[in-house]
């Protein structure tokens, strides 16, 4: 099937090559493009009919001319996958980046990737302490989980992401996590900055980046993230390692999305961005998970950057759809100089109730939880109302309830870029300390047991 | 039946075009060199264009394409409860087998188990005259459900002979005068609504143990609702909280286009939980169809007729059966990704402009029926709707409120507050009290709609107090008017929050939620007698029995306990008057 050249190409628009052809060419298939300089480019089909064959290339269609040959290899686009991608710096098409020898493939596999049967999905249910108390307290991750960082440029999601990566444990297991990081249209700078701190940790060694950045070809985004996912899912379901993949920027993403819906001349959806977004995300987030059978999983954390600041965006908005839950970056907390400024309001994990709770983290997580969110969201609530009637105007409980806002930011929420609490000590009990600042009374959302149990100044001290 | 070939003359993604074939619409046909599996939609000239229910990748031009003579089906008949499919009828648990744990193509399965052999009882004798849809018999499917094998539409005769005993679904059981023969498994077109008599206005409510949604804001059984909300605001737990607890007979749930985690969680959830009716597992009277986000689109777009379908092929049984879609926005998607491979011209927001029709054929397929066989059976529809934004103002929550009856609006603000379920009270709304509210005064009490009303007018009250606490502060208003937004958080915080995780608050019975609304109002009634008599707002409001009143319904045998409670709290406000 290969070996041919076809020297037929009518129209170059964009990112994308149309020509004649003579043999069936199948979808999906892979494409080589030979300049007249001698220089390489690949390609997908996208389009595929007896008349006319639509290409995208992923280097951009630079000096593409009629005369540039066009060799279809027969098959759809595949990854070398083994256990030596660990430890491996990759560029955004799988090739090796940091100078090393080419990856000795154990298997090919296609990275396209199918969908896992729901009924052969296990369900996610192990804790991972992350050592952050926002995330660890409020929307608690498990394995298997997709939670997306909802954040906007100029804000260290980076950081938070980064800390994640190295913090990240299952509290009573020695397993480790295996990264996987994937980079879509960050700057070096950026780039350079996780390199260092994966290398500081030494966790380099025991993990995978494909890597494209703002320079490299927009289209080659479109695969970068399925490579990557492809190498976790490998990882996880045939080697058994619990992998954490991180990407970054889902914006970049959707924009090279949009670029290829533009070029073909697609009725755009919401905000030009292509009517089957929401699927195409899916074949990505949904690649997340556990199975029955394997011990391996796949936990991911997309890193998103909302334009404006604005959730509704289409690009915030789907993901939120498919993700379960999502972490919140608030410039306000940012301004305000805490670290991690995660904004719990609009937070969620979907998952949580499945991970938390005895035997996994504490009995009474959901009720400080509950508690936290409910003190903290009366108190927010109330500074509204304290700008315009004064302090005055608040009675006894609304005036505990909006010191508790400025406590729970300083002292809950803040914590040092290498601070990694533990679950209980660490997070939880400082959650009950910064509760006692409220009346008892006004904790509403605290089941009796658990005061008499935790509450610092109404324990009643250890029983039996 | 045609088998003659034609050939691929084009792919692009789900939509493939073929030459060399006269199918009809909406004939299934055989794609490719493995047979996967489509649907024509759309004649074109010499053209046929089929959307397939599979990855297309790697397939050529050129390659086969076979007619089949038949239009999408499904197989209707014992072994359909218990039973989780994908969006055209393949048994997940079957694909594993075949293809393990992820789905790859080219895979057929049949919806039922053909070879089971079911114990049938008759209930006809030879000689008997049978039109359509009459019963000749019962298969008891589940532990609580017995199946009703029915006459398929189109046949009727006389009994020639009649078997009992032990068969397969595709053994005849049954043969007519005219020769012809009736097995336990029939097939049915999906894009077809089944046939039935006649419909009803639906007058009996469909209670699904939420205070919230049973108490202000009913839906009627074979009525339609409509659960619009921005992500993170509850759809899915609200949408499985129907499921479990409605007392429907037969629950069908689509997960169409949903998280895959999430619809594990159900499969997990489902079989351990217990029927309140019947006390056996809810999965007994269950039938699940699940089209993750990253299946095929087509077979998305498919689910929702497969899903409707086997709903009303109980409803012919005579059972009442709801059907949850979860979400209905995502099955819009699919059209629209279909349409614009069409390069159909688009309606609003690249909608294809049929979207309206289909939401509305869809939900008609919902209502209460004389079934053929001249019983009453039901089916209602709930479907989620996954706005962008949350935003209510763009065209499937539109095209959806045009037609259903009943609006249970999700608010991200409430989500927020942690406030569950978080639907607002204030834009919600059911247009089926009027035709219920006879029921409830048989069956409840004869004032349950005036005690509705009244809690319903606090909460409009307390928003406009709001307004104004919101400039002064709650300090400004009279007492009267502070003790009336005690009440309403008393509302919002005992009678509309209820926690779904929760054993016990996860499920009250309209017994009691009439009970616990009159309590609010008694709290209300006894602390306005207490203020006027010189009592402080303080003192009625922090009556240690009203804590235990509201804390009571998270404990086993709250029903029993709930009037002493009340009685004990009037006391105690009672006595905060003599207190001054």
């Amino acid at each position: 099937m290969s070996g041919k050249e076809y020297r037929t190409i009518t129209d170059v628009k964009g990112p994308l090559v149309f020509l004649n052809k003579t043999e069936p060419v199948s979808y999906n298939e892979i494409v080589q493009l030979r300049l007249s300089d001698g220089s390489i480019k690949n390609g997908q089909v996208l389009d595929t009919s007896d008349d006319q064959v639509i290409v995208q290339v992923f280097e951009g269609t630079a000096s593409v001319d009629r005369q540039t040959g066009v060799k279809f290899l027969g098959d759809v686009f595949k990854l070398p996958v083994s256990k030596g991608l660990i430890g491996r710096i990759l560029d955004g098409a799988g090739r090796p980046r940091d100078g090393g020898p080419e990856i000795v493939a154990d298997d090919m596999a296609d990275i396209i990737g199918a969908a896992i049967n729901p009924y052969s999905r296990q369900s996610p249910e192990s804790f991972i302490q992350t050592g952050i108390s926002a995330i660890d307290a409020c929307t608690s991750l498990v394995r298997g989980q997709k939670l997306p960082i909802f954040s906007a440029s100029g804000l260290p999601h980076n950081d938070i992401a980064l800390q994640i990566a190295r913090q990240a444990k299952l509290v009573g297991s020695d397993d480790d996590f295996v990264v996987v990081f994937c980079a879509m249209g960050i700057t070096a700078e950026e780039y350079n900055f996780f390199v260092h701190d994966l290398e500081r940790t030494g966790a380099l060694e025991n993990a995978a980046l494909f890597v494209n950045l703002a320079d490299d070809p927009a289209v080659e985004r479109l695969i970068t993230p399925r490579l990557a996912l492809t190498a976790a899912e490998y990882l996880a379901f045939e080697h058994d390692y619990h992998v954490l993949v991180i990407y970054t920027d889902m914006t970049n993403y959707c924009e090279s999305l949009r670029q290829i819906g533009a070029a073909r001349e697609e009725v755009p959806g919401r905000r030009g961005y292509p009517g089957y977004m929401y699927t195409d995300l899916a074949m990505l987030y949904e690649r997340a998970g556990l199975v029955k059978g394997k011990k391996g999983s796949i936990t991911q954390f997309p890193i998103l950057t909302m334009p404006g600041d604005d959730i509704t965006h289409p690009i915030p908005d789907l993901s939120g759809y498919i993700t379960e839950g999502q972490i919140v970056i608030s410039r306000e907390l940012h301004q305000k100089g805490i670290y991690p400024p995660i904004n719990v309001l609009p937070s969620l994990s979907r998952l949580m109730n499945a991970g938390i709770g005895p035997g996994k983290t504490r009995e009474d997580h959901k009720s400080v939880s509950d508690q936290l969110y409910a003190a903290y969201a009366q108190g927010k609530e109330l500074r509204g109302l304290v700008a315009i009637v004064g302090e005055d105007a608040l009675n006894e409980r609304d005036l505990q309830l909006l010191k508790f806002a400025d406590i729970f930011e300083d002292k809950f929420l803040r914590q040092s870029r290498d601070e990694d609490r533990s679950i209980d000590e660490g997070t939880l009990d400082l959650a009950w300390n910064l509760l006692s600042n409220i009346d008892t009374k006004y904790l509403v959302r605290l089941d009796q047991k658990w005061i008499d149990k935790y509450h610092p100044g109404e324990k009643k001290g250890e029983e039996e | 039946m045609s088998t003659e070939n034609g050939v691929i003359y084009r792919i692009s993604g789900p939509v493939v075009t073929a030459t060399g074939i006269a199918p009809r619409m909406y004939e299934v046909v055989r794609v490719g060199n493995e047979g996967l599996m489509g649907e024509v939609i759309e004649l074109h000239g010499e053209q046929s264009v089929i959307q397939v229910y599979e990855e297309t990748s790697g397939i050529e031009p050129g390659e086969p394409v076979i007619r089949t003579g038949q239009t999408l089906s499904v197989q209707l008949g014992p072994g359909l409860l218990t039973q989780i499919y994908d969006g055209i009828q393949r048994p997940l648990p079957k694909l594993e087998e075949t293809m393990g744990v992820f789905i790859t193509r080219g895979v057929d399965a049949d919806g039922l188990d053909l070879t089971k052999e079911w114990e049938f009882v008759p209930t006809v004798k030879v000689g008997d005259e049978l039109s359509a849809g009459h019963v000749i018999g019962t298969v008891q499917e589940t532990e609580t459900i017995e199946h009703r094998v029915m006459v398929p539409p189109g046949k009727e005769g006389v009994v020639k002979t009649i078997e009992s005993g032990s068969f397969n679904i595709t053994q005849t059981v049954c043969k007519l005068e005219d020769g012809s023969e009736i097995a336990m498994m029939q097939e049915w077109p999906v894009r077809h609504p089944r046939p039935f008599v006649q419909k009803y206005a639906p007058d009996v409510p469909l209670m699904t143990g939420q205070r919230i949604l049973d108490f202000l804001f009913p839906l009627a059984k074979g009525g339609t609702a409509g659960i619009p909300g921005p992500f993170g605001s509850g759809k899915t737990v609200t949408q499985q909280q129907l499921a479990k607890w409605s007392d429907a007979q037969i629950v069908v749930y689509i997960g169409c286009g949903e998280r895959g985690n999430e619809m594990t969680e159900v499969l997990d959830e489902f079989p351990h939980l217990i029927d309140p009716n019947t006390n056996k597992p809810l999965m007994n009277r269950t039938v699940m169809i699940a089209n993750t986000s990253n299946m095929p689109v087509a077979a998305r777009e498919a689910s929702v007729y497969t899903g409707v379908t086997i709903a009303e092929y109980f409803r012919d049984m005579g059972y009442n059966v709801a059907l949850m879609a979860d979400s209905t926005s995502r099955w819009a998607e699919a059209m629209r990704e279909i349409s614009s491979r069409l390069e159909e011209m688009p309606g609003e927001e690249g909608y294809p402009a049929y979207l309206s029709s289909r939401l509305a054929e869809f939900y008609e397929r919902a209502g209460r029926v004389e079934t053929l066989s001249g019983e009453d059976g039901s089916v209602s529809v709930i479907g989620a709707v996954s706005p962008p934004g949350g935003d209510i103002s763009e065209p499937v929550s539109q095209g959806t409120l045009r037609i259903v009856k009943v609006f249970w609006g999700l608010d991200a603000g409430l989500a927020r507050q942690r406030h569950f379920p978080a639907i607002n009270w204030l834009s919600s709304y059911s247009l089926y009290p009027q035709a219920l509210d006879q029921w409830y005064r048989d069956n409840i009490a004869t004032d349950f709609p005036e005690v509705r009303t009244e809690i319903s007018t606090l909460l409009q009250i307390e928003a406009e107090l709001q307004e104004i606490v919101q400039l002064v502060g709650s300090d400004a208003l009279p007492i009267d008017q502070q003790l009336t937004l005690e009440v309403a958080r008393m509302i919002r915080e005992f009678f509309l929050q209820q926690n779904a995780f929760h054993d016990v608050d996860t499920y009250s019975d309209l017994k009691l939620q009439y009970d616990m609304a009159k309590a609010i109002l008694n709290f209300q009634e006894e602390g306005k007698k207490a203020i006027a008599g010189g009592a402080q707002l303080e003192d009625v409001v922090n009556v240690p029995a009203r804590t235990d009143l509201m804390r009571g319904r998270f404990e086993e045998g709250y029903d029993g306990r709930i009037e002493g409670l009340v009685a004990e709290m009037s006391k105690q406000i009672a006595a905060s008057m003599e207190e001054n």
